[in-house]
């Protein structure tokens, strides 16, 4: 064959789904229920396709596997897929949540249904190859291409605003993604490679280090988002259909966190040393300022939406705290957050099928005609807040004790961000959830049904077992953090003996 | 002096040869056929095409052959464009036959002109020296005056003529006081000559020469501060003219530009590169920002084309063979683009009448959804997003501006993309996002052959990239 493995498998499964989506013809019913059937099984085999490269996967080592390379625009800037202990858990989470998502739109996509499914199978693609791309052009290529189905899924099937919203996501990031696209042609021509594990071993002269750090700040921040560049986010995940939100919370926001600890830390280490301050100093402001306004919003998304920034916040400051703790803290905040923050979409887009309206106080008292989902709602709630026990804490603690352990301020600092996050999350729920049921167009509201029982059960249970037992993650990210933080400490060493020698 | 004419020197010319013994042959035959002439005369052009196509590729391409007294050069890069100027040429006639019958101005004449434009844009694309290049210009430019003004009963389309004539005259008088000049210092009109004796510092009478010189090509590319006529012309013109406006002559002036600054003064680029680099920097600025407020679509893409050949020439600022590697790279791919974005443009049509309102496309995604994808991607491609080819045309020019130190530029030019992006999107969100009006007839066979061409070149171009892109590079390196 073509030599293509488990890597392209993943990329050509959506595609080959969304190409036989396409073709559906005849009564339109019949075609919305084949669409939405067939668009099940591609990401239920995905997943399943995912665990069969995770069992080959040996998460106990730091080195890049499951490697193919193919011939591509030149010698040096191959098509090259490739997997670490980063990169996989990420794969993995993108592939589980998909299925949750086509689930989500089953019964409220009603138009143009086949165009829905084939915008999230092609986004699904593109999200796989950001993290298993092997080389940086073809990062950035999966990383922009992601662009195009999101901005249509924004744009059609989004809400009253949607068209606003689907311009600014789309002109935010590509602003930030185009600086980083130089900065990879700069880094082509000084290293003569855009291979990933190639450029790893190069070291970038200090000065240009800043400069390529900061083009690749502009495109990961608006990305993560980090504040003050975060302002699309709200627009977006309330404009957006749930689905569309589930994705942008659970994955697409883990790319910025993830070009971090790729590309920023490792290949710019003094760069990220020298600009350590600036990330905390934004990571901190995103933590208590976003904290603040979250509680403040009358829409639930929009809520969700800054308390995603807030805890993107936690990830910032842990990556750069650079040290073991903050690290794998960080990255498992990210898998984490991908899985409560989409669950805590999901939620509100049960209650947003039923009620058609987003706005806190059109609730109040569900837990009386709802209790399942208000247990349901509940528990991620709690992993919102970061509860011991729920995996949200595992992320938030150890990101505080690297941050801490590097600057005792920055860990001071972000202990607000705790107490906030349990202030507006537990006031959302009691709004919510809580009180009289007194609403006469909430008295007839029917609890959750089998369909969206399959959908959240599931994250309630992997919430809970990952608060209680992190481990099989946090192995996972441990040793690529320990050669990253290898490569980063040669780096300061050669810096700090430089300094030393200078009279 | 004069070298003698022999039979056998002739090789490096014979696709011109074939193409100009053609609009011959077709001339008589289109007089002597009666009613079906312009059937039979527009096939014989598309057949003329093939063949000059394939004599061109028959043709050995090892190192430089000159003729006609070394005012003629065949090089790897005169190939690789005379190829694109020939696709250009033939997938125009292919727009514009339906076109011309249902506007009731079909005549043979059209597709003669369109060949003896094409063997001018081949001159030009070819030409070793400056006598050369201005018959090639004129050539060209001549078949355009007539072709922009072919519906001669529709006064949009006369004006468009009347102006492009005007203004053309004027740019080739530039072009010919610079090349006086030019000549003057350099005591050649040889390219190979003037390369020779213009060394280290140049007289200021040279670069006034290289001033008036890189006005004239600007004008032929449309690029500010002489685009002026570019949108008017593109409004008025009829669709299929625009459409090979906007594509086969934009090929050979860009090719023309790389020629002259290339080969004539390969010595002196710090005395062209800063006005190459302010010409792209205005083009790209002007196409991204002019742009937002069009409503015709034919005026949005003359701002689009403008913008693009902003982008073309950050490769030729660069002034490496990377450089023009990403220049002719660039416009194979912008020739795709462009040519598959006027096919959907024709397929605007409601009754007998072709739509030209960005407004009519709305929802045009639940009428023609296969026909809204390819121009959805055709825009997108032109924003530069990634997997499209568009994005690997820009690729490679900002590859080029990093490489040669012209950071600034290739800042300028991404910022701009994401302007001009805005515009793009615009027209799909009024494709994807609008609610839909009444549909549009089917598109013509030769519309629709067009559209499915470019769109497997823009949609599919990542995933085998290297042909194009190794073979421009070979084209490049062949002119240094």
């Amino acid at each position: 064959m073509l030599g293509l493995g488990i890597l392209s498998g993943l990329l050509i499964v959506p595609l080959v789904g969304a190409a036989f989506i396409l073709t559906l013809r005849g009564e339109d019913a019949e075609v919305r229920s084949n669409a939405r059937s067939a668009a099940l099984a591609t990401t239920v085999v995905t997943f399943l396709l995912s665990l069969w490269a995770w069992s080959r996967f040996d998460a106990s080592s730091a080195a890049f596997q499951l490697t193919e390379s193919h011939v591509w625009l030149a010698q040096a800037i191959r098509f090259k897929l490739t997997v670490d202990g980063f990169a996989m858990p990420f794969i993995l989470l993108t592939t589980f949540l998909m299925p949750f998502c086509i689930l989500a739109s089953w019964a409220t996509i009603e138009k143009r249904v086949k165009a829905y499914y084939v915008c999230f199978l092609v986004l699904e693609t593109t999200m796989i190859g950001v993290f298993e791309a092997g080389d940086l052009v073809l990062f950035y290529l999966f990383f922009e291409a992601g662009l195009m189905p999101m901005f249509l899924i924004i744009g059609i099937w989004g809400g009253k605003r949607r068209v606003y919203a689907s311009f600014k996501f789309f002109l935010f990031t590509l602003l930030g993604s185009v600086l980083m696209l130089l900065a990879i042609i700069a880094m082509y021509w000084h290293a003569g490679t855009t291979d990933i594990a190639m450029l790893l071993q190069h070291r970038f002269p200090a000065n240009m280090q800043t400069w390529l750090w900061l083009a690749f700040f502009a495109s990961l921040a608006v990305k993560m988002p980090m504040w003050p560049v975060h302002t699309w986010l709200p627009d977006a995940h309330v404009e957006a259909p749930t689905a569309g939100s589930v994705i942008l919370a659970g994955i697409l926001l883990k790319m910025g966190g993830y070009g971090f600890i790729r590309f920023s830390l490792p290949m710019f280490p003094d760069a990220s040393l020298y600009f350590q301050p600036l990330v905390y100093a934004l990571s901190i402001v995103a933590i208590i300022y976003t904290s603040l306004v979250a509680l403040m919003q009358e829409d639930v998304k929009k809520l969700i939406a800054y308390s995603s920034v807030a805890h993107m916040g936690f990830v910032t400051m842990g990556l750069f705290s650079m040290n073991p703790q903050g690290i794998q803290g960080a990255m498992f905040q990210m898998v984490s957050h991908g899985l409560v923050s989409g669950a805590l979409f999901l939620c509100v887009g049960v209650v947003y099928d039923r009620m058609h309206t987003r706005e806190i106080a059109a609730y109040g008292g569900l837990v009386n005609r709802m209790p399942r989902y208000a247990v349901a709602m509940l528990i991620f709630t709690m992993g919102n807040v970061g509860l011991p026990g729920t995996s949200g804490f595992v992320g938030e603690f150890l990101t505080m004790m690297g941050a801490f352990r590097s600057n005792p301020w920055v860990g001071f600092f972000s202990a607000f961000g705790v107490i906030l996050s349990a202030a507006y999350a537990l006031w959302l729920y009691a709004r919510v959830v809580y009180g009289k049921l007194e609403k006469p167009s909430l008295k007839g509201i029917l609890d959750l049904n089998a369909r969206e029982m399959v959908m959240l059960v599931p994250l309630v249970l992997l919430v809970i077992y990952y608060g209680v037992r992190p481990g099989p993650i946090l192995d996972t990210f441990a040793p690529p953090t320990e050669l990253v933080l290898r490569s980063m400490q040669t780096a300061m060493a050669t810096v700090k003996t430089a300094s030393a020698l200078r009279p | 002096m004069l070298t003698p004419f022999t039979a056998s020197g002739f090789g490096p010319a014979l696709p011109e040869i074939i193409l100009s013994l053609s609009v011959l042959v077709l001339i008589l035959v289109g007089v002597y056929s009666g009613k079906r002439a312009t059937n039979i005369v527009g096939t014989g052009a598309f057949i003329a095409l093939l063949a000059a196509l394939i004599a061109l590729v028959v043709l050995p391409s090892t190192g430089r052959a000159t003729t006609l007294g070394g005012s003629f050069i065949g090089d790897g890069f005169a190939k690789y464009m005379k190829a694109l100027v020939l696709l250009g040429s033939g997938a125009a006639l292919a727009l514009s036959s339906d076109f011309m019958h249902r506007e009731r101005f079909a005549r043979f004449e059209y597709p003669i002109l369109v060949l003896l434009c094409t063997i001018g844009m081949m001159i030009m694309v070819s030409a070793n020296d400056l006598i050369a290049l201005y018959l090639g210009l004129e050539l060209q430019s001549l078949s355009i005056y007539v072709i922009a003004a072919i519906h001669r009963d529709d006064a949009r389309s006369t004006e468009a003529g009347l102006k492009y004539f005007v203004l053309g005259a004027l740019s080739s008088g530039m072009l010919l006081y610079g090349a006086s000049l030019v000549y003057g210092f350099a005591g050649s009109v040889s390219f190979p000559a003037i390369a020779a004796s213009v060394r280290g510092d140049a007289p200021i009478g040279l670069i006034l020469g290289i001033v008036f010189l890189a006005a004239g090509i600007a004008f032929k590319m449309s690029a500010v501060p002489f685009h002026m006529w570019t949108p008017d012309v593109y409004e008025g013109a009829p669709t299929p003219v625009t459409a090979f406006l906007a594509s086969a002559p934009k090929m050979a002036a860009v090719a023309m530009a790389v020629r002259v600054f290339i080969g004539a003064f390969p010595e002196v680029v710090a005395s062209w590169q800063q006005i190459i680099v302010f010409i792209s920097i205005m083009s790209m600025a002007l196409g991204s920002f002019a742009a937002i407020g069009q409503k015709n679509i034919k005026r949005l893409m003359a701002y689009s084309s403008i913008g693009n050949i902003g982008y073309a020439l950050i490769g030729l600022a660069a002034g490496t063979p990377e450089g023009i590697q990403g220049v002719i790279v660039y416009m194979a791919i912008y020739l795709a683009m462009t040519l598959g974005a006027f096919a959907c443009i024709l397929g605007m049509r409601r009754g007998d009448v072709y739509l030209e309102n960005v407004d009519e496309l709305a929802g045009s995604a639940q009428t023609h959804p296969w026909r809204s994808f390819c121009l959805a991607m055709m825009l997108f491609s032109l924003a530069g997003i990634p997997p499209l080819a568009g994005f690997f045309s820009k690729f490679y020019v900002f590859a080029a501006a990093v490489q040669a130190n012209l950071i600034a530029l290739a800042v300028i030019g991404v910022v701009t993309s994401v302007i001009g992006a805005f515009y793009y999107i615009r027209l799909v969100k009024v494709m994807y996002f609008d609610e839909p009006r009444a549909p549009f007839e089917r598109m013509a066979p030769g519309v629709e052959a067009v559209l499915v061409a470019a769109s497997v070149v823009v949609m599919l171009f990542w995933l085998i990239p290297a042909p194009l892109v190794s073979s421009a590079g070979i084209a490049a390196r062949s002119l240094f």
